[in-house]
This record gives C-alpha cells, sequence and structure tokens, in this order.
C-alpha cells in the first residue's frame, strides 16, 4: 500500500491545521496586542498601565498565595486518598467515583456550592448559630475579613481541585509493579518504610504530572473566587477579565494574560527542574 | 538487621508478619488466624472514618446546594436556615421563567454539542495515526498535543474576541466551540490514541485479507470496538465546554451560555437564580461523568505521561 506513507499525515493534518488556527496565532496574538499601546506604539504602555493600577500586588499576591497553600495541601490530601483507595477492597469503585465527583463541577459551580454555605445567611453560620457559638449571622466574605474570606477560597479550591490530582495519582500507583512493594514487605520494611523508600519514589513522574497540571489551573482561578468574593478578593483571571470586559482595554487585558503565561512557564521550569524524573523511571 | 528496624518502627505487623507473605488476603487470613490486636482494631477504624469523613466531605456541599434549590426564594435569603427545605419548585420555577436562561441553556448545550463533534472529527483520526503508524514527526506532534494541555487556553478568547470581529463570528456560539475545541481536542487525541492501541491490529489485518480495504475495515471492525470509548471521550469534550467560564464570559455577550450568564449577572441576579443554575450546572456534569467513571483512570492515566 503505498499511499499508507502519507495516509498518517492526512490523518493528523486537520487537528493541526484547527491547533495553529485556534491555538498558534492567537498565541502570537496575544503578545502583539501586549506589547503594542493604544496609541500603536510598539512598547511596555500596557505592562506600566496594569503595575500602576491599585489592583495589581493584591491580584498577584492573592493569586500566588492561593496557589502556595492549596497545592501542597492538594497534593498532601490527594496522595493519602490513593494510598485510602490501594487499600480497599470491597466499595472501592464507589468510594472512588464518589471522590472524584468534583472533577465534573465547574468552577463556577463549585463557588456557588460554596456560597451557599459560606454567605452571610448560609448553612455555616445558621449552624454556628444553632450552636449557638455566634449570637447574629456574620458576614464572611468581604474585605473587612480578608483572612476569611482568602479562607473560603482555599476552602472551595481543595475541595474542587483535589480530585484531579487523586486521579492521576491513582492511575500512577496502577503503574508501579506490585513486586517492588512485596520486595520490601520480604525483607521487612515497616509501611512506612515501603511508603517513603518505594511508593512515593516511584510515583514521582505522576507526582511531577499532577503538580505542574494542578499549579496552572490554580495559576488560572477565576469563578470561585468571582462568586465567593467578587470584586473583594482580585486575582489575575479576574484583572484580567475586568480590564477585558468591563474596561473594554483588550492590550492591558493582552498584558495580564502574558504575565499569566510567563509565571506558568517558570512554575512549570520550576519543577521539571528540581521534581526532576530519572528517564528509566518515565 | 532490617526485620528488628521494622519491629522497632511497628510492633503490631509482628502478628500478622509471620504468615502474611504478600498478598492482602494472606493478610486477612493472618488477623483471623491470630486474635487481632488492639492496634490493629484502631487503625481499621481510623481507616473508615477518614474513608467516611473524605465521603460526606465531598457529598454533603452538593447536597446542601441541591436543598438550596428546592427550597422556597424566602428560605434561601431567610435567617436561619434549616435542613428541612419546603421542597418548592418556585425557586427552579422562578428560575426558568427569569429573563435569559433558557436561551443562555440552549447556548450551553449548543456549545458543547458543537465542542463534542469538532474534537472526535479533528481528534479520532489523529488519535487513529498515532496508534497505527510510526512516522517521522510523530513525537513533534504528541509533544505538541501534551504540552498544550497544560496552557492556560482559555486566555486565547482574549486575542480571539477581536479576531471573530474582524471574521464576523463575533459574539456567536459556533466561535466559542472553537476555543472550547482547542481544550478538549488534545484530550480526545490522547483518549483515542490509547484506544485504538488497545484494539489488536491482527483485527484489521484480517479484515483486510478478506478484502475489506482500510476504511471499511476500520469502520467494520475497529469502529463498533472503539465505539464505548470513543462516546466516553465525546462525553468528556461536552463536560469540558459545558463546565468552561472564563472564554464563555469573555465571547458571548447578547448569546451568553449559562456559566457566562452567570458571571456576568453577578450583582444584579438575585440569590435563587444563582443556586438553581448552580443546580443546572452541576447535574448534567455529574450524570455524564457517572455515564463514563470506567474511562476515566485509563483516561488520566495515559494522558499524563
Amino acid at each position: 500500500m503505498k499511499h499508507d506513507r502519507w495516509l498518517p499525515y492526512y490523518l493528523i493534518a486537520p487537528s493541526l491545521l484547527f491547533m495553529g488556527a485556534f491555538f498558534l496565532y492567537p498565541f502570537i496574538q496575544i503578545f502583539a496586542e501586549a506589547f503594542t499601546s493604544s496609541d500603536g506604539n510598539v512598547g511596555l504602555a500596557n505592562f506600566t498601565r496594569i503595575y500602576q493600577d491599585f489592583n495589581f500586588w493584591p491580584s498577584l499576591k492573592n493569586t500566588l498565595l492561593l496557589t502556595g497553600v492549596v497545592v501542597p495541601l492538594q497534593l498532601v490530601l490527594a496522595i493519602g486518598m490513593a494510598l485510602m483507595v490501594t487499600r480497599m477492597n470491597k466499595g472501592r469503585d464507589s468510594i472512588l467515583y464518589i471522590w472524584t465527583i468534583p472533577l465534573g463541577i465547574s468552577d463556577l459551580a463549585a463557588g456557588i456550592i460554596w456560597l451557599a454555605i459560606l454567605e452571610q445567611f448560609g448553612f455555616l453560620n445558621s449552624f454556628l448559630s444553632a450552636v449557638s457559638v455566634i449570637d447574629a449571622p456574620a458576614s464572611w466574605l468581604n474585605y473587612q475579613n480578608a483572612f476569611a474570606l482568602f479562607l473560603a477560597v482555599v476552602v472551595a479550591e481543595i475541595w474542587r481541585g483535589t480530585a484531579i490530582v487523586l486521579v492521576i495519582l491513582v492511575s500512577g500507583m496502577g503503574l508501579i509493579p506490585k513486586e517492588y512493594d512485596e520486595a520490601g514487605q520480604v525483607f521487612g520494611a515497616s509501611y512506612w518504610q515501603r511508603l517513603w523508600k518505594i511508593t512515593l519514589p516511584m510515583l514521582r513522574p505522576s507526582i511531577q504530572s499532577a503538580l505542574i497540571l494542578r499549579t496552572l489551573l490554580a495559576l488560572e482561578v477565576f469563578a470561585v473566587v468571582m462568586m465567593l468574593g467578587g470584586s473583594d478578593m482580585p486575582v489575575l483571571m479576574s484583572e484580567t477579565f475586568d480590564w477585558q470586559f468591563l474596561y473594554q482595554q483588550t492590550g492591558a487585558a493582552a498584558a495580564y494574560a502574558v504575565l499569566i503565561m510567563l509565571i506558568s512557564v517558570v512554575i512549570t521550569g520550576f519543577y521539571i527542574k528540581f521534581l526532576n524524573v530519572p528517564k528509566e523511571a518515565r | 538487621m532490617k526485620s528488628s528496624s521494622s519491629e522497632a518502627v511497628m510492633p503490631s505487623s509482628l502478628s500478622s508478619r509471620a504468615s502474611a507473605s504478600s498478598a492482602d488476603s494472606s493478610r486477612q487470613e493472618a488477623q483471623t488466624a491470630h486474635k487481632p490486636r488492639r492496634n490493629d482494631m484502631a487503625w481499621k477504624w481510623l481507616f473508615r472514618a477518614g474513608v467516611s469523613i473524605l465521603v460526606l466531605w465531598v457529598l454533603v456541599p452538593i447536597a446542601l446546594l441541591m436543598l438550596n434549590s428546592v427550597s422556597t426564594p424566602e428560605q434561601i435569603t431567610g435567617w436561619p436556615k434549616t435542613l428541612t427545605p419546603a421542597l418548592s419548585f418556585e425557586t427552579l420555577d422562578f428560575f426558568w421563567h427569569y429573563q435569559g436562561v433558557i436561551s443562555a441553556l440552549g447556548n450551553s448545550l449548543l456549545a458543547a454539542v458543537f465542542t463534542m463533534v469538532i474534537a472526535i472529527v479533528l481528534g479520532a483520526p489523529a488519535g487513529y495515526a498515532l496508534a497505527r503508524f510510526v512516522f517521522p514527526g510523530m513525537n513533534a506532534y504528541r509533544m505538541i498535543i501534551i504540552l498544550s494541555r497544560a496552557f492556560p487556553m482559555p486566555l486565547l478568547a482574549l486575542p480571539l474576541a477581536v479576531i471573530f470581529i474582524q471574521v464576523g463570528i463575533d459574539d456567536s456560539i459556533l466561535g466559542l466551540a472553537m476555543v472550547h475545541a482547542t481544550l478538549a481536542l488534545p484530550f480526545a487525541v490522547l483518549i483515542t490514541s490509547s484506544l485504538f492501541m488497545g484494539i489488536p491490529v491482527e483485527l484489521e489485518e484480517a479484515a483486510w485479507l478478506m478484502g475489506c480495504n482500510r476504511w471499511q475495515a476500520f469502520r467494520r471492525v475497529v469502529l463498533p470496538l472503539a465505539a464505548p470509548g470513543i462516546t466516553a471521550s465525546a462525553v468528556f469534550a461536552f463536560v469540558i465546554s459545558w463546565n468552561e467560564v472564563f472564554a464563555s464570559a469573555i465571547l458571548t455577550v447578547e448569546n451568553r451560555t449559562l456559566t457566562a450568564f452567570l458571571v456576568q449577572s453577578l450583582s444584579e441576579s438575585p440569590a435563587e437564580i444563582k443556586y438553581a443554575g448552580g443546580l443546572i450546572l452541576v447535574v448534567p456534569a455529574l450524570l455524564f461523568l457517572f455515564a463514563i467513571r470506567k474511562y476515566l483512570f485509563s483516561m488520566w492515566g495515559i494522558s499524563n505521561r
């Protein structure tokens, strides 16, 4: 079959063209927009503009702090859950399904769910008042309670985003040959020793991809924060949205987008360098 | 030396270690043979408690949202909340008749279906190529697909908003679906490629020997076997689009999707709209994920390397 040599290229061509048109082209365009000011000059005008905005530092700080708090907690929680899953016999599938439910829930819906619980007249305050911890409904989700608001977003993000880490880790654990752990048992290693010396090191490729994916998603946090905090807690994505949609300043929005991409690239590079996965472990 | 250190760390393992060689079943035997140590029982209950708490941690918030959406609007804004809702459809009814909800729902559905079709029609052939052929440039293509998965795609909606105005598809569901498809396409390629890899090439070769050409062999032999998996990745593409917020809110103004509607009318819409809207967002996604739960792990397993 002579034409077979070209067949794979015909098969991948449509997807390549599509990604070229809707991924590569806008990707280049976003840089062009970010470095072109509204009067057509090429330069850093858009960046100085967002830098001088009073929401710049708070949004950067909130996003990085949120990522720094949420991602490690999610990793630890997901490792714990994945280890529990491996020790389950009956009911494993049902429990795994329940634990991965948040995977299918949009960040917007997750924000709404936690709003129902944490808002001033929500379920948490009702509960606290029923057990007489508080007398009157307290409002947690505003800028006066910056710490409570931050905590609320952390809780909602952990609720929503841990499932993806869990799924990656559980499928990674399935790839570890059972013989290693059995050999450890034969030599009398305790559960904790096997965990630290066998399971976790073998899991490193999965941990790395879970960390990269989850961190990038955390940097894009948007709808949860919009729902719980509104404008009281600016993050990079909500600022991008405001500049584009409310102020109609596409150049400044593009500058924020470039900033988010830049942070993503730096952090991904950091993970790849410092969580170095040896070739043979892949 | 190793065994002595393990005893020091975990004395409780002594009882089972004698007969437990490797598998879980033998460990259970060991526990029934000897009298279970108190420590073992404590661990077992701790384990069960941990699992139950995590199950509740996932389910209770969703249950509370559902509770809110079968309460009356007065209950939703009232104080204090009770766990006994009025079981009324007043809130959902109000939601249905709220200005713009029906069209937003229709738009969300349409965008998700478009996304699904684009992702599968473009992704499945590429997945087949990756599974069945070895060709120069294959690894480069695979790299592009894997890397693009980690890219903040919704941000690309910003330049596309401008480009779409020039092309004349601004504020259109088709334009939005294109952006959602860039999110879903990499997954579709990776999932379908692992699917096709799981179908023995010998089956296809047998069909060729019996006189089928490549396309016929694919359609009559491979496709029926791959259909459930392809459906699963289509459903996954649907959910990706259905749940996406940022690009939807940027790209649709008049023809907005449900997520765009909820974000854009955040400040003016009453609380019951949010909760009913949240429920409408959550339920289909849950049903769909339930339908494809079998594939979830192989999906992420292969696509994470």
